[in-house]
């Protein structure tokens, strides 16, 4: 049991970054657009943040800048792919090496700053309770925020008509643009979203998670968070299962270390690629599934003249 | 109304009136602008020069949300469905008010009963027929109350019954008071349903007519320009050599959403046509699969080309033993999108047109039998350095099956030859493949347009759910008899009689 709680926690805050992500990249590509850019976005989201607290010392500060800055990054990225028609996978990519680049030079001067790291907020009552007290309700703002997030989107993707129409879009941006909705408008709302919960991931990182800056201090999370979203289908509740479970590998991978247990960290880390590789094979085994919820017009450009 | 694209005037100062309760069709080849006129009507164009008039009112129709607003509701040709929607969710789409789903499920219902048009509000889109799909966009239509309906070309994918069905639909909207805007190049539908009829040709108003005063053929006659000759049909039994045979096909289905194949048997002779009718979705794309090789069959023997067992063979070694086919999707099927017609023409025409020496692909030559076929088919592109998705519909469809007969194939399987193509080009399309059957080639006509099948074909039977009908003699069938053959009734003893004595 005195191992077992601190994993626990360790697997909510290994899970909060991805899930934040990962939620805002599903949201980009339900309406259409492959953004790969979501390392880049988590690192911006991650070094701005961390300057903001620095200099403005307050954490809600540092919070809101973490968004604009993963949105501004989405915002070029919005820009090329849908006004210019550039293609969306080497864009996503240039995002992401542009990101870790930009990153590095801006957090230059912030490399040995330490950071106490985000209040925790305990929520009275519950979070006295024995055992599960501690782990789920005894945690800092942005946990219980990515909880609420799929609780949110999970209701606009499915029951709102604005959610409808964004996934109509993705699914055929020809038919929505005869029915009259703007077609470039609703995806440059999508791919922004997506990159503000790109930033609120990094700012994660850098606020909570290890708060400090180090260079490429998202280490992959942001391409884990893109196979996340097939591995969940494109659906919020399997995003959220996705999140934990791939949190949990990667804490798994660290305890499986120190208690030397003879498995490569390796594997450990090759875990949640090998399953979305498998989750895709058997997706594509299925063409209805595919079909039901796959965005046909994913990573297509759309060109309104035709 | 005045509207000019780059090269081209679509739309030169047309007019066209439209009376509460009047079925008015608008006639004219493709390129006539006819879309053109229909797309400013609708809001998704912006004219250049002119006025819209509703209900006396001068309106600007900016978008298709101002159109549906003001009561102007439309069927698209080219389905505006989302595949992975309800159809519930989808009808919520093209509406202007936000609307609770479970009532608005409860209404599709209602109007689905009312106007004969069934329809499960539950069902996801991709799991639908063509048919059934078009049913959805009536219902949405319907379901706005509009003062105005546009059809584009309806009822190209329907049954026989099913049109009739329709029509009744569309007759009672019209005495109901609704307006009705029907595009259509079927001249004998245009002559049943419509009032009135304004002719388009080359973006120009040719006339606006009473339909009861004209006859089919001077209706033809002022779309084109000129006199439409008829098609001619064997009367006598063709009795060239079998060269396609297919023994007992079994083809079990790829998933959930396409039809299995059952127990095929089919034979067409040098010289012949056979038509194959049905309502889409029957198994005509996997039929279609299962010929050319697409998809090999279990078993060699139930495909037999001249006399070889075929089956077991893939696209291309079918190709070489002469056995050419068309399908009915053109982009992404029989044309590959971005590549420009040159490339499109080597891509089915390398082998017997010797294209292609030691695995260099010989362009001069490919270029020039990408042109001939251009200029054969009279297809309207610029050049054939364009990109085969840059052609309209009926021009690159004359460009495909223009590549197919160029090569002069043994066999030719054709699905849709003439679906959305107009009138001229038809009649070109049906003309060179009954001349490709009297140089002694065995043609399959795969088709959902019944007067097609029966104007061209010898033989004709008719698929539905996967499982093929006898063949018939077309000149001792009728259209209501092929009819009950796609809905999948056996016909009577007689009936049968009467083909196994011919």
């Amino acid at each position: 049991m005195d191992l077992f709680i601190p994993a626990l926690l360790t697997i909510i805050t290994a899970a909060t970054p991805l899930l934040f992500a990962a939620l805002g990249e599903m949201v980009t590509e339900k309406s259409g657009v492959l953004n790969l850019g979501v390392e880049g976005m988590m690192v911006m989201g991650a070094i701005v943040g961390f300057v903001a607290e620095y200099y403005s010392g307050s954490a809600t500060m540092a919070i809101v800048a973490s968004i604009l800055a993963g949105a501004a990054m989405a915002a070029i990225f919005a820009l090329l792919v849908l006004e210019f028609h550039a293609s969306q996978v080497p864009t996503g990519l240039a995002l992401t090496i542009f990101g870790i680049g930009l990153s590095a030079l801006v957090g230059q001067s912030m490399i040995g700053i330490a950071y106490e790291g985000l209040p925790k907020i305990s929520i009275p009552v519950l979070s006295s309770i024995p055992v599960i007290g501690p782990l789920l309700f005894q945690q800092d703002f942005l946990v219980y925020l990515s909880i609420v997030m799929v609780a949110a989107i999970h209701y606009f993707l499915n029951k709102t008509r604005a959610g409808l129409i964004l996934r109509a879009v993705g699914d055929s941006h020809d038919a929505a643009h005869a029915m009259g909705y703007s077609v470039v408008k609703i995806r440059f709302m999508a791919i922004l979203f997506g990159g503000a919960m790109a930033g609120l991931s990094g700012a994660y990182l850098s606020l909570a998670y290890s708060p400090m800056w180090i260079e490429q201090m998202t280490a992959g999370r942001g391409w884990i968070a893109l196979a996340l979203v097939v591995f969940a289908c494109w659906r919020t509740l399997r995003v959220l299962l996705g999140a934990y479970l791939f949190g949990g590998i990667s804490i798994l991978q660290l305890h499986a270390q120190a208690l030397g247990i003879g498995i490569p960290s390796q594997v450990m880390s090759m875990l949640p690629y090998l399953a979305t590789i498998f989750v895709l094979v058997i997706i594509s085994r299925d063409v209805s599934k595919i079909k039901l919820n796959a965005p046909a017009s994913l990573g297509r450009a759309f060109h309104p003249s035709r | 109304m005045t509207k000019a694209f780059p090269g081209v005037l679509a739309n030169d100062s047309i007019d066209l009136k439209i009376r509460p309760g009047e079925i008015h069709a608008l006639l004219g080849e493709n390129g006539a602008g006819k879309s053109t006129l229909v797309k400013m009507i609708y809001g998704i164009l912006k004219p250049d020069a002119g006025t819209i008039l509703f209900n006396g009112r001068q309106v600007e129709i900016e978008s298709p949300a101002r159109a549906r607003e003001l009561g102007i509701a439309m069927v698209f040709q080219h389905f505006s469905l989302f595949d992975s929607l309800s159809v519930v969710e989808n009808i919520s789409l093209g509406m202007n008010k936000v609307v609770d789903l479970q009532k608005l499920a409860n209404e599709i219902t209602e109007v689905s009963k009312r106007y004969g048009l069934p329809l499960d509000p539950k069902r996801h889109v991709y799991t639908l027929s063509v048919g059934e799909r078009q049913r959805i966009e009536i219902v949405r239509c319907l379901l706005q109350e509009p003062r105005l309906l546009v059809m584009d070309e309806p009822t190209s994918v329907l049954t026989p019954q099913e049109v009739k069905k329709l029509f009744l639909t569309l007759n009672r909207l019209a005495e109901e008071g609704l307006g009705i805007l029907y595009i259509s190049h079927k001249l004998d539908e245009i002559k049943e349903l419509c009032h009135q009829a304004t002719i388009l040709r080359l973006g120009k108003r040719i006339g606006i007519v009473d339909v009861d005063d004209e006859s089919t053929s001077s209706l033809a006659n002022m779309m084109m320009g000129d006199e439409l000759e008829k098609n001619d049909r064997h009367h006598t039994p063709v009795t060239g050599a079998i060269r396609l045979q297919v023994n007992r096909l079994n083809m079990p289905a790829k998933d959930s959403t396409s039809i299995s194949l059952s127990n095929i048997n089919l034979d067409v002779r040098a010289g012949e046509i056979v038509g194959i009718a049905g309502v889409a979705g029957n198994g005509q794309d996997e039929l279609l699969k299962a010929l050319n090789g697409e998809r090999c069959a279990p078993e060699a023997a139930s495909i037999i080309i001249d006399n070889q067992p075929a089956g077991k063979l893939g696209p291309n070694p079918r190709r070489r033993a002469g056995l050419a086919s068309v399908p009915e999707k053109r982009l992404g099927h029989g044309a590959i999108p971005d590549m420009d017609l040159v490339d499109n023409a080597f891509m089915t025409g390398f082998y017997r047109m010797g294209l292609l020496a030691k695995g260099i692909i010989n362009y001069p030559k490919t270029r020039i039998f990408a042109q001939k076929v251009i200029t054969d088919f009279s297809v309207k592109t610029s050049g054939s350095s364009v990109p085969a998705e840059s052609l309209s519909g009926g021009n690159l469809q004359k460009f495909i099956i223009g590549r197919e007969l160029s090569q002069h194939p043994e066999i030719l399987i054709v699905s849709q030859p003439t679906w959305g193509v107009d009138a001229g080009a038809a009649q070109t399309i049906h003309r060179s493949l009954r001349q490709l059957a009297t140089q002694g080639a065995a043609i399959l006509v795969i088709s959902q347009d019944l007067d097609e099948l029966m104007a061209m074909s010898d033989r004709i039977g008719a698929i539905c759910g996967g499982r093929l009908s006898p063949l018939y003699p077309t000149a001792k069938m009728t259209v209501e008899k092929v009819g009950l053959l796609m809905a999948g009734v056996a016909l009577e003893e007689g009936a049968a009689d009467v083909a196994s004595v011919s």
